[in-house]
């Protein structure tokens, strides 16, 4: 018999609610019954592989996607990428996107009155090195206003997507800037319960990334779902006569 | 337990740049083995309106119950050319649509008897849109698969809600599958929490 060794469940109250009514688009999209508990299976506990043949090493700098270099102040954002136990996750992909220095979104969708920058399109890619280190080179990304209520406007974000080892450590977030004055009334990032939870999504100025005369260091670790200590037992190829 | 899994927030509404180089609607080549099919769905809000920025991400086996992921570890063989990942936008009308192989069985949690409870061929699948805080965790299981009535995630979920989870053929047309995505409602689709 192999051993399945299930992902943890998350805290109570770590993760956003499906329904947020400060979050407009939550009320017709939440779904109104409560998810089924899913034991992990074979299913959840592996998932997709995308290694270095799905990255392209270079697209891990937004700035030098083009001819030209993008108006804004340049960042570096950079991080770990560990599971719950703090270890870390090496060769996970991880995908951003965001908007502009003037806060635009290359997207035909964003009717934002703000300047598109021919020299910004605003994605980039990487893998995690060996030690779970990843890092970027973007511009900060500028607030922008939406239609979400009256007079409502985002906090300045990058949207993170990461794989993880499994399906079931798939994550998808936003990472925030240090006092920024939108954060208090930002009802995406105010979706989550757990205040200590919320505030980890801010990063931090980092001085040992900064690099002088050139670009400020922002530092976001991301952790991903950790495993159970208890194996959950389940047949192996020893076991293919069953099948 | 040092650490705390990071929170989740929502795709937003223009995803699409981040995400677009990874799109796959076409999960298998031609050289990969099994049974070809091609699901046609839409997903729905509340209303029943369609949903015109949401992307759905796929993970399934190979047509001999393999994951391509090294801790799979059946002595069966993997297609090099089979990843098993599929990630399809749906359009401004709310459909998506995508072809593979019909997944073999795979190996669910030991029975009473100590035995191995295979589990029923199944994608399994996230719904991630605007609006949505974290991503929905589904499955889509395929009509008219005897071992459906003996999987055991599927017995996890009222006799009721079951067909929600479960693909519709598409009459005069082989291969063809139906399986529509309600977030919420009378129809809602059956959600998993992992």
């Amino acid at each position: 018999m192999a051993a399945i060794k299930a992902y943890r469940r998350y805290a109570p109250g770590t993760q956003p609610p499906y329904l947020h009514p400060p979050y407009v688009s939550s009320a017709k999209r939440a779904p109104s019954r409560p998810p089924i508990y899913l034991p992990h299976t074979l299913s959840e506990i592996t998932g997709p592989v995308l290694g270095a043949e799905f990255c392209d090493l270079k697209a891990s700098d937004l700035t030098r996607q083009h001819s030209g270099e993008p108006l804004g102040e340049r960042i570096i954002v950079s991080g770990r990428v560990m599971d719950e136990d703090g270890c870390p996750l090496r060769d996970t992909l991880i995908e951003i996107w965001q908007a502009n220095s003037a806060g635009r979104y290359l997207h035909n969708n964003d009717q934002h009155n703000a300047p598109l920058d021919p020299n910004f399109t605003g994605c980039g890619h990487t893998l995690t090195d060996s030690e779970g280190r990843y890092r970027f080179v973007t511009i900060r990304p500028g607030q922008y206003p939406w239609t979400n209520s009256h007079n409502a406007w985002r906090a300045a974000h990058i949207h993170l997507s990461v794989f993880g080892p499994a399906f079931a450590t798939r994550l998808v977030t936003q990472m925030f800037f240090p006092g920024d004055p939108l954060i208090p009334f930002d009802p995406i990032f105010n979706c989550t319960a757990d205040e200590a939870a919320r505030n980890r999504l801010i990063s931090k100025l980092d001085w040992d990334t900064t690099i002088p005369l050139e670009a400020l260091g922002y530092r976001f670790d991301i952790v991903l779902s950790g495993r159970e200590s208890t194996p959950i037992e389940t047949p192996s190829h020893s076991h293919k006569a069953q099948t | 337990m040092t650490l705390q899994a990071t929170t989740w927030q929502t795709v937003g509404p223009f995803f699409s740049i981040g995400l677009c180089r990874l799109y796959r609607d076409n999960l298998a080549g031609p050289g990969v083995a099994g049974e070809r099919v091609e699901i046609n769905g839409r997903i729905l809000d509340g209303d029943g309106k369609p949903v015109p920025d949401g992307v759905i991400e796929i993970w399934q086996a190979n047509s001999q119950g393999k994951y391509a992921h090294p801790e799979d570890v059946q002595d069966k063989p993997l297609e090099k050319e089979f990843t098993g990942f599929g990630r399809i936008a749906t359009d401004i009308d709310g459909y998506f649509r995508f072809s593979t192989i019909k997944p073999g069985r795979v190996p669910g949690p030991v029975g009473p008897n100590g035995k191995a409870n295979l589990q029923a061929p199944h994608l399994a699948i996230s719904i991630l849109t605007r609006g949505l805080l974290r991503r929905l965790v589904t499955r889509m299981y395929f009509p008219d698969d005897p071992s459906n009535a003996e999987d055991f995630v599927l017995s996890l979920v009222e006799e009721s809600r079951r067909s929600t989870l479960i693909a519709k053929k598409v009459e005069g047309r082989a291969g063809s599958l139906e399986w529509d995505v309600v977030l919420q409602g009378a129809n809602e689709t059956v959600f998993f929490e992992l």
